[in-house]
């Protein structure tokens, strides 16, 4: 899908196709040219014009002086500015070597603040939804986990501050990718809203798919299709829990927390025995305090009509309303529109 | 007995041991003292448990001298390893050995928690069963006392019975300093800087569970080993606390708890099942 470079691999594809990349999706040109989707992204990236140019194939335009350039064409980057250099293609001159490594990493941040956006988009987040059921993003190392898909994620919406982590749905924490090629990798490219999104738009994703064990662990209440607190009640964190707790034992007997190297780190990967505790907004309606009492027993069918009620209170009925498919599929639309 | 004036044969000379913790894939296993290998009383039933076990146990301590077949030597080569690995799980836990792991842990040799919240804090390697060809090895974070997969293969493919269940933990026991410091820091999943409901509303519940635990141990004057100030990088996940929560720091253990207190007080430990066991190994406690 290559403009007029005639190199028969587009720039995108051939930078998602580098070793290390294997996370990125390949973002639609139609997304890098709709200039909404760029917004604020020129003050972010130096040599702007040059980058967008290299990300898009164009043949580059070297006949004014970058600085004016860039101002210009803050409008019309993808419009006019594109189409300009191509009429002119034949203008351009050698660049000087450092030159082009600048737009080269230019190019990269670019694209990769570009991706940040393009995965929270509609066909985005699909394409990664197709990348994740292939298995792209490696698998959580948690041993309780039992090899359940992870998401890459960021940890800040900042490029350089750090670099990409897997964040697994079944524990809900994040990890560092076991192989040392990603830790080049700005994790600002994927950002941090990815992979929560990710969840709340195909809340239909059988996370706990590796065995029959995650029925056990639901609580006796909730079934499988139960919603909480706008989640699947068997895919919040279905890693956790009793059950997929590590016990410290030495020659069988547990280790007491009374002492000083027992465990203390056991509440990161528990959970209610029953999900419906987590209702607190239910919780609250029935005048009761959040942590009141863990062994109370709830029956979900109570928690439902107290849930819709506050939602409907803070005005987020429609979602409380669609009650088959996808309850997040208006956030997402709201979510691509705010791009 | 006599090792290094060994006459094996020419390719397998001596120090098997040497080559066999220098291999591939072999980097988390630490050299067993020969006085150990030799003495029959370590080995005390394992010679059901492997085949060719006079044969193994030669070849490991460098005084293989049969002559015989590829495979046959091939048999008694398998053998070998599994008796290391099984003389290993006993070793690991002696004086010795927990300072050579020691050294070893010390070093990383044993990979880093995946856990971005961890700062790569170094693991340990250990089984989920004590009988072999059950489970294969595992690693555990002290920081965050979770386990891991290995990230090679080929160290997955390591028997965890040959590090045992309890090495670790030990390890822990007879080392109390070198416990790492506990952090309630995590990850709390966010879209567009709002955190996520059905997370944020487990998050609360983990923290409430947290400041229980807390509030147990400092009933107990025991030290809960969390840093000093809770220290959760985003201030708002601590709204969600208990109030005193964050006057739960750790008070310095000053022992003298006591015993009777300490027994009636065991009853209101929510797990009861985990009070029992160890409370005996617990170094600091008077009780």
């Amino acid at each position: 899908m290559s403009t007029s470079s005639g190199t028969p691999e587009s720039w995108i594809s051939s930078f998602c196709s580098l070793l290390g990349h294997e996370y990125f999706a390949e973002v639609s040109e139609d997304f890098i040219e709709d200039d909404f989707n760029l917004t604020g992204l020129q003050t972010q990236v130096a040599m702007y014009k040059e980058a967008l140019e290299m990300i898009l194939d164009v043949e580059p335009e070297d006949d004014d002086d970058d600085d004016d350039e860039d101002d210009d064409d803050e409008e019309d980057a993808s419009g006019d500015g594109r189409d300009g250099p191509r009429a002119h293609g034949e203008r351009r001159h050698n660049r000087v070597a450092s030159d082009l490594s600048v737009i080269e990493s230019s190019a990269e941040m670019l694209f990769g603040l570009i991706h940040q956006r393009f995965i929270c988009s509609r066909p985005g987040i699909q394409q990664m939804s197709e990348k994740y059921e292939l298995g792209h993003f490696g698998v959580c190392p948690r041993t309780n986990c039992n090899q359940t898909r992870a998401l890459p994620v960021g940890l800040s919406d900042i490029p350089g501050v750090d670099t990409v982590k897997l964040f697994c749905p079944s524990c809900l924490d994040v990890y560092v990718p076991p192989n040392s090629r990603f830790q080049t990798v700005d994790g600002a490219f994927f950002g941090r809203t990815f992979g929560a999104l990710f969840l709340l738009t195909f809340p239909e994703y059988d996370l706990s798919r590796s065995g029959g064990e995650s029925a056990a662990n639901l609580g006796r209440a909730a079934s499988a299709d139960d919603q909480i607190n706008g989640m699947r009640a068997r895919n919040i964190a279905p890693g956790l829990g009793r059950g997929k707790i590590y016990a410290p034992k030495i020659y069988g007997f547990k280790v007491s927390e009374m002492a000083r190297s027992g465990p203390r780190m056991q509440w990161l990967r528990n959970k209610p025995e029953d999900v419906g505790e987590l209702d607190e907004a239910r919780y609250f309606a029935d005048e009761h305090a959040e942590s009141d009492d863990d062994d109370e027993s709830m029956i979900a069918g109570h928690g439902r009509p107290t849930t819709r009620r506050r939602q409907a209170g803070s005005g987020k009925l429609r979602r409380g309303q669609v009650q088959n498919g996808s309850p997040m599929a208006v956030e997402a639309n709201g979510a691509e529109s705010e791009l | 007995m006599d090792v290094y004036g060994s006459e094996s044969d020419s390719d397998y000379t001596s120090y098997w041991r040497d080559w066999f913790i220098s291999s591939r894939g072999n980097e988390y296993f630490c050299e067993i003292d020969e006085e150990y290998l030799t003495d029959r009383f370590n080995l005390t039933g394992l010679n059901t448990e492997v085949l060719y076990y006079q044969y193994a146990l030669d070849l490991v301590t460098d005084v293989f001298d049969l002559d015989c077949d590829d495979d046959m030597r091939e048999a008694i080569e398998k053998s070998a390893r599994h008796l290391y690995g099984l003389v290993h799980a006993r070793y690991v836990v002696t004086t010795r050995g927990l300072a050579k792991m020691l050294d070893k842990y010390k070093k990383a040799d044993f990979g880093k928690c995946p856990r971005v919240m961890c700062n790569s804090h170094p693991l340990l390697p250990m089984g989920l069963s004590d009988i072999p060809n059950h489970k294969p090895v595992k690693l555990y974070c002290a920081r965050c006392e979770d386990i891991y997969n290995p990230k090679s293969s080929r160290h997955a493919a390591i028997d965890g019975a040959y590090f045992g269940t309890s090495f670790h933990n030990i390890l822990f026991q007879v080392y109390p300093a070198l416990v790492p410091a506990k952090s309630a820091e995590r990850y709390v999943p966010r879209v567009y800087g709002f955190r996520v409901h059905a997370a944020a509303a487990l998050v609360r519940w983990q923290h409430a569970q947290r400041a229980d635990l807390r509030r147990r141990l400092r009933r107990l004057d025991v030290e809960s080993g969390f840093q000093d100030a809770e220290s959760d990088p985003d201030g708002a996940d601590e709204d969600d606390e208990d109030p005193d929560a964050n006057a739960l720091d750790d008070t310095a253990l000053t022992g003298a708890a006591a015993g009777a207190a300490t027994v009636m007080q065991m009853t209101m430990l929510r797990n009861a099942a985990a009070a029992a066991a160890a409370a005996a190994a617990h170094p600091g406690s008077v009780a």
